[in-house]
């Protein structure tokens, strides 16, 4: 019986070979519908694929054709971005070697790494109770920047004063001492690592107010900073830059130097953690991260290095 | 023969696809999201507006309110707009006109919404926030921008309600002495009412269901807004928003807030299909 989609292919006029060999680089969007990449002629196959992944997520079943099993990291999506580039630098290091990193969140990080689904779960918390047990190798720190609109007049805040802000306590800007203006506020939404963080080390167990605006990015809430000049909200020190104000708490600012002496308050730890001491190719790549090579490079993508 | 019927075989297997496809989802979404409802409980879960998931609260009570709340204020700008344009292209509109607005009306449509999201965010916000106050994400900038969305879908079935009227209605009431407006808003408007609606309540659906541009320029507070320049949230910001990190019982409400929504839509989607077939 004959292949359908070889008698489609080729009632195009185009040979097997050239459809099938992946096709790196723009000049494959422009070929009309023979050249395009399969996801766009079998929408079936993407939507299938996207299941597959949605339902995979936190879990490593990579389907991947290498001949050794691939290392797997899954976790916090604020370690993911950093723990992707530690692999792609480690994996052209070391060819051979295949590093899978994916999301899923802090939680679902440490319960694969629990499982045993990850061979190393990312989580930008603290493990709590039971995941306590796991062994944990903290891999840098992260600060968290309370920023506020470069024309604010403000420029150092109490963590207390932060507290009575985000619980909605304060409202007007006026109770800081600067011309009355409501204060808007922006938070990250329920669930994210960076507001976790800033929940666990501000917060004191009080709730961030529902009058909050809420973004799903560090990009987003310092998007809105930049353009409202009445607003405040908290990201990634890394990811602080001069279209915002990064403010200095009880007097210190979130610097490299300050963070990594703790000196600043708002700091949290980004962890890999395992079920048991990681061996063979795990350790190698630990060894890695935790070595000059690894730390620089989180160095220069913007966290701050543990050694 | 045997070829034409193993086509029509094939081809009636494709079209229960679609239908078994919905099955899927709909049972999916409800084995996913009922336990929580159910442990919940249903007062506790649409009757409070207290949502902190990861602390064991979920209520959604502000969310619905905000959902109902924005696709309002998009039916308060898009539907008189969307039917005056329909009365012009349908009844009015000199062949030319006709030709430059259809194609234009139908790229509105073809627009992704991540690029309505996108302009509100750059454009919108900043106006609402400099000349009226708040933040600018706001209810007012939700509606607005969803209100635009809506156009397509108001205008096209409005317009298919409005052909649909028979000639000799406007022949009639012309004969009888009636000017033009006379005839569409006496004659032709009551003869298309069916169908009007069914316009009006398919861009009721458009509205609620629609999910980035919401998120980009609402603003995805979680209190019930008193003012229409407060942040809200919709049940389908609140979904696409915390779906990333979810996990647990947070995950649970999550696809509980969709069975909400789902069960919103379907009410929406059966009341137009009633009303069309009444006609």
């Amino acid at each position: 019986m004959p292949n359908p989609l070889q008698a489609l292919r080729e009632s195009q006029g185009s040979s097997p070979a050239k459809t099938w060999a992946p096709r790196p680089g723009p000049t494959a969007w422009g070929r009309g519908l023979v050249g395009r990449p399969r996801w766009r002629r079998w929408p079936g196959l993407a939507l299938i694929a996207t299941l597959l992944v949605l339902l995979g997520a936190g879990g490593c079943n990579s389907s991947s054709q290498t001949t050794s099993r691939p290392l797997c990291v899954a976790g916090s999506t604020s370690v993911q971005p950093f723990a992707e580039k530690l692999a792609e630098i480690y994996m052209h290091q070391h060819p051979g070697v295949r590093i899978d990193v994916q999301g899923g969140g802090s939680s679902a990080g440490i319960y694969a790494a629990t499982q045993g689904a990850a061979d190393l779960g990312a989580s930008s918390r603290e493990l709590l109770g039971e995941e306590k047990k796991l062994v944990e190798i903290a891999i840098a720190f992260d600060g968290i920047a309370v920023i506020v609109h470069p024309a604010n007049p403000l420029t150092t805040i109490t963590l207390a004063e932060i507290r009575k802000i985000f619980s909605g306590a304060v409202t007007n800007w006026s109770a800081l001492g600067l011309p009355p203006h409501a204060i808007h506020l922006i938070t990250r939404e329920e669930g994210s690592g960076t507001r976790e963080a800033f929940e666990h080390l501000v917060m004191n167990k009080q709730e961030i107010t529902p009058a909050a605006l809420v973004q799903d990015s560090n990009g987003s809430v310092r998007e809105i900073v930049a353009g409202d000049p009445h607003s405040i909200g908290y990201i990634s020190a890394g990811l602080v830059d001069d279209r915002v104000k990064a403010l200095s708490i009880d007097g210190v600012l979130p610097t490299r130097e300050n963070i990594k002496t703790h000196a600043y308050k708002l700091v949290r730890r980004f962890l890999f953690v395992a079920r048991a001491a990681p061996a063979g190719p795990g350790k190698d790549f630990v060894d890695f991260v935790l070595g000059p090579d690894g730390q620089g490079i989180l160095e220069t993508e913007g966290l701050v290095g543990v050694k | 023969m045997h070829r034409e019927k193993f086509i029509e075989r094939v081809l009636l297997l494709l079209a229960l696809s679609s239908v078994g496809s919905l099955a899927l989802i709909t049972i999916f979404i409800f084995l996913e999201g009922f336990p929580l409802i159910l442990s919940v409980g249903l007062k506790d879960f649409i009757l409070s507006s207290h949502w902190a998931p990861t602390k064991g609260h979920f209520g959604i009570l502000a969310m619905i309110i905000s959902s109902v709340l924005v696709t309002l204020g998009a039916m308060i700008i898009g539907v008189p707009l969307g039917l005056s344009c329909a009365i012009v292209l349908a009844e009015f509109s000199p062949k030319r006109l006709k030709m430059v607005l259809k194609p234009t009306l139908e790229l509105l449509a073809g627009i992704p919404s991540v690029v309505y999201g996108f302009l509100g965010v750059i454009w919108l916000v900043p106006l609402i926030r400099n000349y009226l106050g708040g933040p600018g994400l706001s209810l007012l900038a939700g509606s607005i921008i969803l209100g635009i969305m809506i156009l397509p879908t108001v205008i096209s079935i409005s317009i298919d309600a409005l052909t649909a009227v028979p000639d000799p209605y406007r022949d009639g009431s012309l004969a009888l002495g009636a000017t033009r407006w006379q005839t569409v808003s006496r004659v032709v408007l009551p003869a298309a009412r069916s169908g009007i609606i069914t316009a009006i309540i398919l861009g009721m659906g458009r509205a609620i269901g629609e999910t980035m541009a919401v998120i980009m320029v609402a603003g995805n507070a979680l209190q019930i807004p008193t003012s229409i320049l407060d942040p809200v949230r919709t049940l389908t910001s609140n979904i696409a928003l915390e779906l990333g990190y979810a996990a647990g019982r947070h995950r649970e409400a999550l696809f509980a807030t969709g069975i909400v929504l789902f069960i919103i839509i379907m009410i929406l989607n059966l009341s137009a299909t009633l009303i069309t077939r009444r006609r």
